[in-house]
């Protein structure tokens, strides 16, 4: 692991400056509502997310939490409430999704990285094509972010080469590409085996360290705990308990102390 | 009517008629021949295998108008005079079959090895197996490719035009020639032929659609 | 049955049966590509465009599909004839062949936009890459790589159905068939011949075109496994 612990100077520095210029929160909940038919999944979310700031959201399936996280990059439209994601109203129906998403990165349970193109390839297609970098550029780029997932030897591999763990690197470097404000991870270590969820959570712990900010949705319990600067536990839609990772240790509701005591 | 008599178009009918008769020709050689090149395809016999394998290959391989005219002149050496529909059905049963044969070796291969082991285990016969086990499910699964093959058949009949069968391409040909009217003529050819095949074709599409959901 | 084969019209007519081959095999090259651009073209519009691109489409396919390539042949070359369009039979075979194709083509690249997991679309909205971006770069690909042998059997079709253009005088294969049973009352051995060089333009048409994908599919060349 001799590449991931170079810290990546340009990702730290970006994040710096940003924070300086940025004083209000980079996301922003309030009284957020969300349905699908007549079912409601969020029930009037109130939340704050800073610069580089790590928010962990637990809580059973169907508790709001992915749809909670989905909405911050548009992937859901809230109904009622507001939410403001690095200065963009997103109740605002004229938002460009295309502008916020490349502020706000998203990694997902099943990687969903391009079969059909190698390491390398998934990784500078969307610089390529919406940042317009050129092609020795782009090289360099993607050598960066590889390295700073621990996978510089794997540019010219295809996804099915590698194991779930790299796959889900690989998915994380690529978002790191496009030189987010915010990533957004959903359940990213669910579909892997447990030895492999390792190497992901550390790869995620070492963003953390380098300031970038993120918000996940996870049920690593003891992850939650040691990296997120703010956790928060979602029942039923709403936000039923939040504090730093401690408020696991000692939970004030009985639902969240019968949460983590299924969890652990 | 459109400019043409009743006359005309009756003639237009007739060939219509006799599409009709050469894709059911067609439909019921290429079953009785598509059978047995089905199960051969899909036996565990070596010899049979191959030599099926060599028939569909062969005939897929060839352009149907060739077939037509092979078996038209290949008739017409052994010294018989035989209509026009003869070697036109029999040209029509070759075609039909290697692809119905190929179709049905995919449902046959498509019901579950787990099947085979299950009628095993019911200490029944080969022929039993497959009669009662397997053959019931690869029909079902059957309906839908095959309803949407007798498309190609009744479209692909109007290649007899070549050794000059009377059909529904043959008789638009004819008023054209008399009338010199093509879009109107063909038109309504293709309106005919259209007639036919869509109905089947939706319905091939609604028995897939069902088979998939269940 | 005595009957002497005599094969020795071979010999005579070789040149012309070598431009028959050749005239066959142009038509399929030639619309080849358009065919395949006009189908994708058609399979984007039914799958994505505004309602009345989509219902303009569901007509073309469904209107080629159930009426056979020789009507559509017909209607073409003699409507054009009649309107004092001048177009040889060379070319109406091929606007035919691609108006044909193009509506089977569309069907079959329609199935294989379908088949893209729904991840893959909502990763390539996430990138930031525009709905144009990801149907070039992301979806495309994936879509022809899926359904590439059903496209390989389909154009193996459409060579083999160039053998009814002679119907309207493009003396391709066929008709020099036609045309040397015609001198030298050979009927059936020359149409023998002509079926065992189909069958041998069939399988280097289906050579060159898996060929193809070898080259132009880079995951597959290298691994070997289809996607």
């Amino acid at each position: 692991m001799n590449a991931t612990s170079k810290i990546n100077t340009t990702t730290a520095s970006a994040i710096e400056a940003s924070s300086m210029t940025n004083a209000t929160p980079l996301v922003r909940f309030e009284g957020v509502r969300k349905s699908f038919g007549e079912l409601e999944v969020l029930k009037g979310i109130d939340l704050e997310v800073k610069t580089g700031e790590v928010v962990a959201l637990i809580g059973r399936s169907g508790s709001g939490k992915s749809t909670a996280l989905r909405c911050v990059n548009g992937l859901e439209r809230i109904n009622a409430g507001k939410l403001t994601v690095c200065g963009r109203d997103l109740h605002n129906g004229n938002v460009d999704l295309r502008e916020l998403r490349q502020d706000v990165g998203i990694v997902f349970q099943s990687y969903n990285l391009f079969p059909h193109l190698t390491v390398e390839q998934n990784v500078t297609l969307a610089p390529r094509k919406v940042h317009k970098i050129g092609a020795a550029e782009a090289r360099t780029l993607a050598g960066e972010v590889l390295a700073q997932v621990g996978l510089s030897d794997k540019a010219q591999n295809y996804p099915e080469q590698l194991s779930g763990g790299q796959q889900q690197r690989v998915a994380i470097a690529r978002s790191l590409a496009m030189r987010p404000k915010l990533i957004l991870f959903d359940e990213v270590t669910s579909a892997l085996d447990p030895e492999l969820t390792g190497e992901v959570l550390r790869v995620i712990e070492k963003l953390a360290s380098e300031g970038m900010t993120m918000m996940l949705v996870t049920h690593e319990m003891a992850f939650a705990r040691s990296v997120a600067d703010q956790v928060v536990f979602m029942h039923h839609g709403k936000i039923w308990e939040t504090g730093t990772g401690d408020m696991l240790a000692n939970p004030q509701t009985p639902e969240l102390r019968q949460f983590v005591g299924n969890g652990l | 009517m459109f400019g043409l008599t009743i006359e005309q178009l009756a003639f237009i009918f007739r060939g219509a008629g006799w599409t009709i008769v050469l894709s059911l020709l067609g439909f019921v050689g290429g079953t009785l021949l598509g059978l047995p090149v089905a199960l051969a395809r899909a036996s565990h016999n070596r010899g049979l295998n191959w030599l099926s394998g060599a028939f569909v290959q062969l005939i897929q391989g060839i352009p149907l108008p060739v077939i037509m005219f092979v078996v038209y002149f290949g008739i017409s050496i052994g010294g018989y005079d035989v209509p026009a529909l003869v070697a036109a059905g029999i040209a029509m049963t070759l075609y039909s079959s290697a692809y119905l044969g190929e179709i049905w070796r995919g449902c046959i291969q498509a019901v579950p090895k787990t099947q085979w082991e299950a009628g095993e285990c019911l200490a029944l016969t080969n022929t039993q197996r497959f009669v009662y086990v397997i053959l019931p499910q690869a029909l079902r699964i059957a309906v839908p490719p095959t309803v949407g093959f007798l498309v190609q058949i009744v479209k692909n009949t109007s290649y007899a035009v070549v050794i000059g069968f009377f059909d529904l391409t043959y008789s638009a040909k004819v008023i054209n020639n008399s009338t010199f009217m093509p879009f109107t003529v063909f038109t309504i050819a293709a309106l005919i032929y259209f007639a036919i095949c869509f109905p089947m074709s939706a319905l091939a599409r609604r028995f897939e659609r069902r088979l998939t959901r269940s | 049955m005595s009957y002497e084969f005599d094969f020795s019209f071979i010999n005579d007519y070789m040149p012309d049966i070598w431009y028959g081959i050749w005239l066959s095999l142009g038509m399929t090259f030639v619309s080849i590509v358009p065919g395949f651009a006009l189908g994708t073209g058609c399979a984007i519009g039914r799958l994505y465009g505004p309602p009345w691109v989509q219902r303009l489409v569901t007509i073309y396919v469904e209107g080629i599909r159930n009426t056979p390539l020789i009507i559509q042949v017909f209607w073409l070359f003699f409507g054009l004839a009649v309107l004092q369009i001048r177009v040889g039979p060379f070319p109406a075979a091929v606007i035919a062949l691609v108006i044909n194709v193009g509506a089977y083509t569309a069907e079959i690249m329609r199935a294989g936009f379908q088949s893209i997991p729904k991840g893959q679309l909502e990763a390539a909205a996430c990138l930031a890459l525009k709905p144009s971006q990801s149907l070039w770069s992301v979806q495309l690909p994936q879509a022809v790589e899926r359904v590439y042998p059903a496209l390989v059997s389909q154009f193996v079709l459409m060579m083999l159905a160039t053998s009814i253009m002679s119907q309207i005088s493009a003396e391709e294969l066929t008709g020099v068939a036609y045309m040397i049973q015609s001198f030298t009352f050979r009927g059936f051995e020359v149409y023998l011949v002509i079926a065992a060089i189909y069958l041998a333009m069939a399988c280097l048409l289906r050579l060159t075109l898996l060929g193809i994908a070898q080259v132009s599919f880079p995951r597959k060349r290298r691994l070997g496994t289809s996607l």
